[in-house]
Formats: structure tokens, C-alpha cells, sequence
């Protein structure tokens, strides 16, 4: 779809406005799916008809001109607020935009709305969220997985052909995974995370939800890049994602680490992912069987570094400069009332928890501890990349979309992210496409690449999704 | 090691935050429901390595110590709960109310 909008086949106007019909079809605000949170009809069609405009005076079209996008609401714009599903930011709007939504209006794509998530980026499910779940498409009894939930749910159900989320222990990839669309994590560095409001500085990404596997490669191709307003973004040159389309994978070695397949592995999810990499052998690729025996670490180690970085970062909603402000008698008391009011329980718990994690007596066993396990499972994953494999490859997720309310306890929730949260701890890009459906619910297969070889990450992915065909909705 | 109700009231002023007295067993129980799965950390062995400290092949790059100019597409005061005179207003702090007088 994507293409067509870009190639001028379909236009400007005609792809926004379906954007937004299709968005009130399938009820997509708080009325039902409750994945958009805010809509900026009349600037998308302004923009729609500036592109109109530019195609009639003989411009060349702009990779993605017309394109209708969406972005998680902790992506700053100056035109619709960005409230990061927290109360304490509700309604707050951007003095300035970020630079991945700078490039993707240069390249001519219409961001139509905001979409909701889990608060601050800190949930599985978009339960979080102060503004209400999100409910998935594909069963609105079920969640559509977190914390980027509202913006799979937009690409699930057919508004958007690529939406942005983000990243910190698998937010993009397992959203996609539960809602049946592709979801790519870059490489740490590879996209600016300037004007995405920060959850974990060491974790962070952007990343990019699309329909298929060229929509999220077009949508990464945009957004990535050396900016100089990110101090921690590369300037390791953005290859062409897109080039490996038509590629089979001879040559490829393909690893399959045993930690990512344990006994306790769904049956049904193991068969579908067994199903994908015979189809990978069939493409050609040489598939074997590896260890990264630290993975099951790599839990415990996320959730005492992720923490701590969120108390730091989160220490600036306070009330003083911007977003909601309690009313007080005194500072104290202001900065309390503010922040006890406008975060909601899980924030209000990461929060403790990061702050206890790197509070005097405990920052020797527990932050610096788990930076040093890091740094194991990084290693892991270098060990296995330097011994000939190019690429592996897990289930996104140890289960398919769970009902809304299902998980109460906060551990049991912190388990969905087991097989992603490594790859943000290591730094590399990883990406899921859909492999099959248990029970009609979509089931997720992960590859994950050495860093800053998102190409080979593509080239195996668009092969897989060629050669599964329908099978990988079914 | 497991985290007391003093210790979550400890860690909550850190953070500046204001917990519901009523709630701070429950909280305290849920945090020690997580720090337990955490104790298995302390069993690996990480002699021979460091904690990490830049992230990806290259480490985190370093550049020039100044800073860019963060252009606003609106001015503070839109956006700020309460300005004067370019200042951030804000209560006073509660050991400084005999200053209240003397403030124009």
C-alpha cells in the first residue's frame, strides 16, 4: 500500500481520507479499539493536497508522498499533543517535533493521528495506559500487546500501512507479534531519539510497525540515520533495506538458540516457528543449532537497568516547566502531589523500584550487577555472530494475544517480553513478521542480526513472508 | 534482601513521591515480589567482565562538549503551568515562608 500511495497510483487525498474513514469503520478512538488518541484531520488532508500540489508542478514524488502514517504518543509533534498515555502529560503539546517525524513529512508521508500506549512506555498489553486499553483488531477481547499497542492495532486493522512505535524490551516486536503485522527494532544508534520522550536512555529505540515487510523497510529507510541533535545516534551508513526483496538466502547461516525453545514452549507456537524455518532451508539458508546461556538473565537484568534509568529520567515530571501541576501549598508538597496524581501504579512501581535499585547500599549489587550480567548476554550474542551466523531466529513471544485483564501480577507480565528484552540489552536489531495463527491469533517469528546489518535482518524476513505466503495468516 | 515499609517511604521521598500511607504494605509486598526473581543475579559469576557502558560495536560515540540549540516552535510561557519575568514560577519551599513577606 505503501507504494502505491508513494508511486502517485493512489492519491494524496484519496489514501488520507481512506486513513481516516477507515479509522472511524472500525472505531479505532474510545468508542471501540481506543488505539488513536488524538487525529489531526485537517492538517492531514492540508498535507495531502500540498503533495497533490507538488506531483502537479512535476516534482519528483518523495518516497513515501501520500502515505498515511501514525505515531506512538511518546513521539513529540507540534500539532497534536503528546501525552505518552500518562495523565500527567495529558493534553500536553510539543514545542518541538522529532526528527523522525520531520523525515518521514520529507519524504511526503501524512501522519494522521497519535496512538495510544502503555504510560511511559512501561507495559506488555497497553493496559497501562491512562486513557484506557486498547483493544487488538483480531479479537477485541484481547490485547494487542504493548507498549506500542495502539499503533500495531492501527496497521492490524487496516488505517495506516506503517506506524511508528518504540522500544525498550520489545515494545514494537511484540505488539506486532499479537496483532499480526511486522514490527522492526533497529540497532541501538541507528534511529535519532531526539523527541521521543525517554523511558530508558541505554534502551531506547524507535521503531517501525508496517503491513508488510516493504512497508516497515520503506519506513525505516526514512527514519534512519546520524542526526545531530542525538548524541548517541551512528553515523554507520543507512543501507537500502528494500535491495534484498527478491533475494533467496543461500549463504545465510541461521541459528536457532536453544534457550528460545524451552520444554514449557506453546506446542502450537514451536510448530509454526519449526514450519518458518523449514521455509527458511527451503530459501536456501543453512540452519543450526546454538546457545546463548545467559538468556534466561536476561529478565532480571532488563527490569533492575530499565527501572533505574526510568527513575532518572522520569524525575522531570515535577510539574515546574511543563505538563500537569497539583496544586500545593509548598514545593515539596507540589512536587509530590504532582507526580503521586499524574503517574499511574505501574510507573508509580518501576519508578521505586529503579530508585531502590541505584539507592546507596544497593547500587553495587543490584545496578552494577546487572550491567556486568549485560554485558554477559551482549557477549552471548557476539560469540554466536562471530562463529558464522548471520542471523537468528526465535518465537517474538512465548504466547499468543492474552484476554484484557488476564495478568495481574506485575512479574507475570514481565515475562511477555522474555524472548525480546535481549536484543535491547544487546543493542541489535531484531524484527517480527508473522509465521501462522493458534487459534486464530497471530503467532510472531523473531530474527535478530548482528549490529547494523538490519539489510540481512530484511532479506530474510522479505524472503520468509514471500515463500509462507497466506499460510502466515492462517 | 528485602525492602521494608521504611525503606519504601525512604525511596519514595527520593523520588519525590507522595504514596498513600494505607497502600505502602501492598506496594512494599509487590516490590520484594519482584527483587526476589533478581536474587539470581547475585549468583553469576562477572569477575572478568565490566559493566557495560556504551552500547552496539562502537560503544556510544562522544562528540564535541556543547550543546545545540533547541529550536521552539512556541515560546515557554505556552506551555509552562505558571511563568514571570522568564522565570519558572513555582510554590515556595515550605522553610522559606517567612520570605513571603519580603517578595514583591
Amino acid at each position: 500500500m505503501a507504494g502505491d500511495c508513494a508511486s502517485g497510483k493512489v492519491p494524496a487525498r484519496a489514501s488520507v481520507l481512506a486513513a481516516l474513514e477507515r479509522a472511524d469503520e472500525v472505531k479505532a478512538d474510545a468508542r471501540g479499539l481506543n488505539a488513536l488518541l488524538s487525529r489531526d484531520r485537517d492538517g492531514a488532508l492540508g498535507a495531502a493536497d500540498g503533495i497533490a500540489r507538488l506531483h502537479l508542478d512535476g516534482a519528483i514524488p518523495t518516497p513515501l508522498a501520500g502515505v498515511p502514517v501514525v505515531l506512538k504518543d511518546n513521539i513529540a509533534t507540534l500539532t497534536m499533543p503528546t501525552s505518552c498515555g500518562s495523565r500527567i502529560l495529558e493534553g500536553y503539546v510539543s514545542p518541538y517535533e522529532a526528527t523522525v517525524v520531520t523525515r518521514l513529512r520529507a519524504a511526503g508521508a501524512v501522519v494522521i493521528g497519535k496512538t495510544n500506549m502503555d504510560e511511559f512506555a512501561m507495559g506488555s498489553s497497553t493496559e497501562n495506559s491512562a486513557f484506557g486499553p486498547t483493544r487488538n483488531p483480531l479479537d477485541p477481547t484481547r490485547v494487542p500487546g504493548g507498549s506500542s499497542g495502539g499503533s500495531a492495532a492501527c496497521v492490524a486493522a487496516g488505517i495506516v500501512p506503517i506506524a511508528l512505535g518504540s522500544e525498550t524490551g520489545g515494545s514494537v516486536r511484540q505488539p506486532a507479534s499479537f496483532c499480526g503485522v511486522v514490527g522492526v527494532k533497529p540497532t541501538y544508534g541507528r534511529v535519532s531519539r531526539y523527541g521521543l520522550v525517554a523511558f530508558a536512555s541505554s534502551l531506547d529505540q524507535i521503531g517501525v510497525f508496517g503491513r508488510t515487510v516493504d512497508d516497515a523497510a520503506l519506513g525505516l529507510r526514512t527514519i534512519a540515520g546520524r542526526d545531530r541533535f542525538d548524541s548517541t545516534s551512528s553515523d554507520v551508513p543507512v543501507s537500502d533495506f528494500c535491495e534484498g526483496r527478491e533475494r533467496n538466502l543461500e549463504g545465510i547461516v541461521i541459528g536457532r538458540p536453544r534457550e528460545y525453545f524451552p520444554e514449557s514452549l506453546d506446542t502450537r507456537i514451536r510448530e509454526r516457528c519449526d514450519a518458518a524455518v523449514d521455509a527458511l532451508r527451503a530459501l536456501g539458508a543453512t540452519v543450526r543449532d546454538v546457545s546463548l546461556p545467559h538468556t534466561d538473565l536476561a529478565i532480571p537484568t532488563y527490569y533492575i537497568i530499565a527501572p533505574a534509568e526510568a527513575s532518572s529520567n522520569l524525575a522531570r515530571f515535577d510539574g515546574v516547566r511543563y505538563g500537569r501541576r497539583a496544586d500545593a501549598g509548598g514545593l515539596r508538597e507540589m512536587y509530590e502531589r504532582t507526580r503521586s496524581h499524574g503517574f499511574g501504579p505501574e510507573v508509580t512501581r518501576r519508578i521505586l523500584l529503579g530508585t531502590y535499585v541505584l539507592s546507596a547500599g544497593y547500587y553495587d549489587a543490584y545496578y552494577k550487577k546487572a550491567q556486568e550480567v549485560r554485558a554477559l548476554i551482549a557477549n552471548d550474542f557476539s560469540r554466536v555472530f562471530a562463529g558464522g551466523v548471520h542471523l537468528l531466529f526465535t518465537p517474538t513471544a512465548p504466547t499468543t494475544a492474552f484476554p484484557l485483564g488476564a495478568k495481574s501480577d506485575p512479574y507475570e507480565m514481565y515475562l511477555s517480553d522474555i524472548f525480546t528484552v535481549t536484543a535491547n540489552l544487546a543493542g541489535i536489531p531484531a524484527m517480527s513478521l508473522p509465521i501462522g495463527r493458534v487459534d486464530g491469533l497471530p503467532v510472531g517469528g523473531q530474527l535478530m542480526a548482528p549490529h547494523f546489518d538490519e539489510a540481512t535482518m530484511f532479506r530474510a524476513s522479505y524472503a520468509l513472508e514471500r515463500t509462507l505466503g497466506e499460510a502466515a495468516h492462517r | 534482601m528485602s525492602v521494608t515499609e521504611k525503606e519504601v517511604l525512604h525511596v519514595a521521598t527520593l523520588a519525590r513521591l507522595g504514596l498513600d500511607p494505607a497502600r505502602i504494605p501492598t506496594i512494599a509486598a509487590e516490590l520484594n515480589g519482584i527483587l526476589a526473581h533478581m536474587d539470581v543475579l547475585s549468583k553469576v559469576d562477572t569477575s572478568n567482565v565490566g559493566p557495560v557502558t556504551g552500547i552496539g560495536a562502537a560503544g556510544t560515540p562522544l562528540r564535541v562538549d556543547g550543546g545545540n540549540q533547541i529550536p521552539l516552535a512556541r515560546p515557554r510561557d505556552a506551555f509552562a503551568p505558571a511563568m514571570r519575568e522568564a522565570f519558572f514560577l513555582v510554590p515556595r519551599l515550605a522553610t522559606h515562608e517567612d520570605g513571603a513577606a519580603e517578595s514583591p
